[in-house]
């Protein structure tokens, strides 16, 4: 790739998606282009594979060689025979890249009868080859099946089949296990470097996590604003960041073992691509910019052999402290006291699943299925668990979103669980919920001074006059400026949005927080603002939050104490110290092992365990111990009876439930 | 699959039991009756005279007594006899009924075929030429109602150009054919299918246009597919699903459009049998005609829930 420029929209208002990107990619490499939405190395590569839709989008300069031709200069007849063949794609949703009403096999095959001419037979032979070369088992048979029949790591792996069909010397992969849970990433990339290896083809991996590609790239490409800044070996450029983006990256991701730092984002807002990329576009974010940077674009510097970076002052960054000011800041200790401040028992939540002529109930989805825990006043109880394991279902009942089908549910002394109307209104003044998509859970067309205010109008809070004051505290405590009081949702950041989020949330003044997975939608650099944000409002409010998520390195930053749930059930619940210090379910040990580290050298010392399959339907839970099918120590008992939790802890490390009945072995 | 169907069946009882009060109520509100319509200004009847024919034809009996007598012939499939000439109900509409539907069919068809297939042009050409062009058209066709289209096609067609008929099934005089028959159809089927068709267009158009932006439309191009077969393949048959409702919606307003047309070119369909029964305030053919329409509507609807499971196959009945 040699220059690329891109453009989106009209002459004069123009997007500058891509600023003049070069790469080489060798045969049977594998690179990574890491950046943040907006970077532009999703375009970058959809450029290359003629992808993006013209207009309103345009080249304005550059060459794609592939083996020595210009796939930017020949006619899209030509480039056809080539995508698909050569260089073939993998997409972000594996959900949405399928078509929903076509068969998996006729979108396996269509490719390779479409470049290779096969007769039907023999194009359904070598599809069944890749089905079962990607680990989908039962092929003939699944074959015939829809997409909405799969999980979602199911349908990833077909997409990859697909891919693959045609055995293409190139692979671009655009955040493939983005959409994924974290064993089915583990999964997934598994997959992916063996298939590098067993069929010799060259990898170009996207994705927004430096920590994730670090595990099994050969080269890393850090894009912002449309350029490259950064490019070097995987291991040069962990142990030699020299451009101010990369380190503030690597800086924003909370480390997995490590003492809790306060954790130092990269301030500022994502760049503007609707200026000329005529001076460096990290500038307004940077901590080590001059007059220079925000005049001149800084050119691709080589470093080392094989490093490049675009920075004026590269040289003198590595002598610069490394995080400066701040940044050294201790995370403030979480200041529990022992009195409960919610206590669920042997909560359910279950949704009747109706059938028949007279709708009756046939069954249930068991969403949560006997679930305990205490949430301490002024602490962090963080519930983790992959998708569908009822942690968000558990959240919403608390609030009373979702009426519990059993169990109970006391805040301050008063069980109020399956409470309506009145009562329950009051129960919202004390508990609030910071929900997790902040492009969908603001309503588009109020401003944002309506929707903080809302919660105050509907608690008949405060005059009109007190309402708006309070408005501005909110806007000001939350870090945003008045200034935005009468903007619309859409024009705000995602960050400044999940700030309205969360200004919203603690407009009446609760005692309670139910955070539902707030960063998640977030970018990287963003996610560490967020985090800081709640933990200082927790400090300054005396808040008490109940953080559910997935990211189980912020919520070993976060939380004070942590639930791991699977299949509607807390498994293991102790304090984040020994959950995450010595985890007893092997459940919350392949969890662990799963999470990317941002540490190349790390990616072949440490033990990943790769759980098998996914999470079943809960509506069917496996007997006995939900997690017996997946788990490497399943024995006889664990299919037949159901684990207790039986308690690890010690005077020094207080409760540590664990339900398994093999806890505690050697 | 079967006991949703037999579900919606069931529900469909208490339905078509309110149907049956409605029309009757609307039925016995007009002004005058059968035998005043009878009696025109020419033919003076006593008063004497008019009783009697009311006693014959149970018009002097409570509306209840009268509303439950018609019900239990409903129940034994009777749907009565015509107060005007004494044939059965459900004759005169079996014997008319299949002219509907043939003018029905071919109308839905032609709008069905040429809306989908202008739409998803307009779609592949979204802000060009052939699209404002398309949309423009589509524009004209839903603002003009169908009787004025009727009218505009006879003016153009059969009046000025002469190509086409502009009444009846069938030349008088000669003998049936089919030939001759569509050529007869072709001007009412027209009528009341360029403002379906014109609607279908907007939808097909709207419904492509959203296909065009999901993933796996990118997903087909990146295997290096051909134009088409992403278009045909991939592309149309999602764009249809949502047409499905259009369709089903069509198919009650094409009965209220059929009166109307059905009266402008004198074909001799259930409409055409409404108007007249209206004009001589014939109430069990007035009441027969809409239980019949209402059923016939409702096996549509059924028949649109169906379509949607066999070409959305995340689409499940149970």
């Amino acid at each position: 790739m040699q220059g690329l420029s891109v453009e989106f929209g009209p002459h004069g208002s123009a997007v500058y998606a891509v600023n003049d990107v070069s790469f080489e990619l060798a045969e049977g490499e594998s690179l990574a282009i890491v950046g943040e939405s907006g970077s532009g190395k999703s375009v970058t590569v959809q450029t290359l594979m003629g992808l993006i839709r013209k207009p309103p989008g345009r080249v304005t300069a550059g060459r794609a060689l592939f083996r020595g031709r210009d796939l930017l200069a020949i006619p899209d007849s030509e480039l056809r025979q080539i995508r698909g063949r050569d260089i073939a794609m993998i997409f972000q949703d594996p959900m949405s890249s399928l078509n929903p009403v076509l068969t998996i096999g006729l979108q396996l095959t269509e490719a390779l009868r479409e470049h290779q001419e096969l007769s039907e037979a023999e194009a359904e032979r070598q599809a069944l080859d890749m089905l079962e070369l990607v680990g989908i088992a039962n092929g003939p048979q699944r074959m015939r099946a829809f997409p909405h029949q799969f999980s979602g790591g199911q349908l990833q792996r077909i997409g990859i089949a697909m891919a693959l069909v045609c055995k293409p010397s190139i692979l671009i992969a655009d955040e493939p296990t983005t959409a994924l849970d974290v064993t089915i990433q583990a999964q997934i990339v598994e997959l992916v470097s063996r298939l590098q290896k067993q069929l010799g083809m060259a990898i170009i991996w996207i994705s927004h996590d430096l920590s994730l590609v670090a595990g099994f790239v050969d080269r890393v490409a850090v894009m912002y604003a449309g350029s490259i800044v950064e490019c070097a070996d995987v291991d040069e450029l962990f142990s030699t960041t020299t451009h101010p983006y990369t380190i503030g990256l690597l800086n924003s991701i909370p480390s997995l073992t490590a003492e809790n730092t306060r954790l130092v984002p990269i301030k500022g807002t994502p760049p503007n691509v609707t200026l000329p990329p005529t001076f460096c576009a990290f500038a307004p974010r940077c901590d080590y910019a001059e007059a220079r940077c925000r005049e001149q674009k800084p050119p691709l510097e080589t470093v080392n052999a094989g490093h490049t970076t675009a920075c004026w002052r590269w040289r003198e960054v590595d002598h610069l402290p490394r995080s400066p000011a701040a940044a050294q800041r201790v995370k403030p200790a979480g200041a529990a006291g022992q009195e409960a401040l919610l206590t669920v028992t042997d909560l359910k939540v279950h949704f009747p699943i109706r059938r028949g002529v007279l709708r009756r109930q046939v069954g249930a989805v068991h969403a949560v299925d006997g679930v305990s825990f205490e949430v301490l006043r002024g602490e962090t109880l963080a519930l983790v668990g992959e998708s569908g394991c009822g942690k968000s279902t558990t959240g919403r009942a608390v609030l009373g979103l979702e009426r519990p089908s059993a169990g109970s549910i006391v805040f301050e002394g008063r069980d109020y669980a399956g409470a309506t109307g009145e009562e329950l209104k009051q129960r919202r003044r004390d508990m609030q919920m910071v929900f997790q998509n902040p492009f969908g859970s603001l309503n588009p067309r109020m401003t944002v001074g309506r929707i903080i205010g809302e919660g105050l109008r509907a608690q008949k809070i405060g005059t009109r006059a007190t309402r708006d004051a309070r408005v501005g505290e909110l806007l000001a405590l939350v870090g945003l400026r008045e200034a935005l009081r009468n903007r619309y949702p859409f024009e705000l950041s995602g960050g400044q949005r999940q700030r309205v989020g969360i200004a919203r949330a603690i407009a009446t003044n609760p005692k309670f927080i139910i955070a539902d997975e707030p960063i998640s939608a977030l970018d990287v650099s963003i996610q560490a603002q967020i985090v800081n944000l709640l933990d200082d409002l927790k400090v300054r409010l005396g808040l008490t939050y109940l953080f559910v998520g997935h990211d189980l390195s912020m919520i070993r930053y976060l939380s004070d104490r942590v639930a791991v749930m699977y299949l509607g059930r807390i498994v293991e619940i102790g304090t984040t110290a020994s959950v995450f210090g010595s985890p007893l379910h092997p459940y919350t040990r392949a969890l662990l092992s799963a999470i990317p580290v941002p540490d190349p050298k790390a990616g072949g010392t440490r033990r990943r365990i790769v759980l098998g399959g996914g999470v079943p339907d809960p509506s069917k839970p496996p007997s006995g111990c939900h997690f017996h099918p997946r788990c490497p120590k399943a024995t006889d008992i664990c299919s037949k009876v159901d684990p207790q939790p039986r308690d690890f802890g010690s005077t020094t490390t207080g409760r540590h439930l664990v339900a398994c009945h093999h806890a505690g072995e050697a | 699959m079967l006991s949703y169907l037999l579900r919606k069946l069931l529900f469909s009882i208490p339905v078509l039991f309110g149907v049956t009060v409605i029309v009757f109520a609307i039925a016995h509100a007009m002004p005058g009756d059968a035998v005043l319509a009878m009696i025109t200004a020419e033919a003076p009847s006593s008063e004497e005279l008019i009783a009697m024919r009311r006693g014959e034809l149970g018009l002097d009996q409570p509306l209840y007594v009268q509303y439950l007598n018609w019900i239990g012939q409903i129940l034994h499939g009777n749907l009565g006899r015509s107060f005007v000439n004494g044939r059965s109900v459900g004759e005169i509409i079996g014997e008319r009924l299949p002219m509907t539907l043939e003018l029905m069919g071919v109308a839905l068809l032609i709008a069905f075929l040429l809306g989908t297939t202008l739409g998803v042009i307009s779609a592949l050409r979204q802000y060009k030429l052939t699209d404002y062009s398309l949309t423009l058209a589509g524009f004209v066709g839903v603002s003009i109602p169908d009787f004025f289209m009727g009218l505009l096609l006879v003016y153009v067609f059969a009046l000025e150009l002469r190509w086409l008929p502009s009444s009846g099934i069938s030349t008088a005089g000669d003998s049936f054919s089919l030939l001759d028959n569509l050529k007869h159809l072709i001007l009412p089927a027209a009528a009341l299918a360029l403002f379906r068709a014109a609607i279908f267009m907007r939808y097909a158009r709207a419904g492509m246009l959203e296909v065009l932006n999901q993933s796996y439309m990118r997903t087909a191009k990146a295997k290096g597919l051909r134009p088409s077969t992403i278009t045909l393949r991939h592309g149309l048959r999602n764009a249809l699903i949502p047409l499905v409702t259009v369709f089903g919606l069509a198919l009650p307003t094409l009965f209220g459009g059929s009166v109307v047309i059905e009266t402008i070119f004198q074909w001799p369909g259930i409409g055409l049998m409404f108007i007249d029964s209206v004009v001589n305030r014939d109430s069990p053919v007035i009441m027969g005609y809409v239980l019949i329409t209402a059923i016939i509507v409702m096996l549509a609807n059924l028949a649109t829930d169906l379509a949607y499971s066999v070409l959305d196959p995340r689409v499940s009945y149970d």
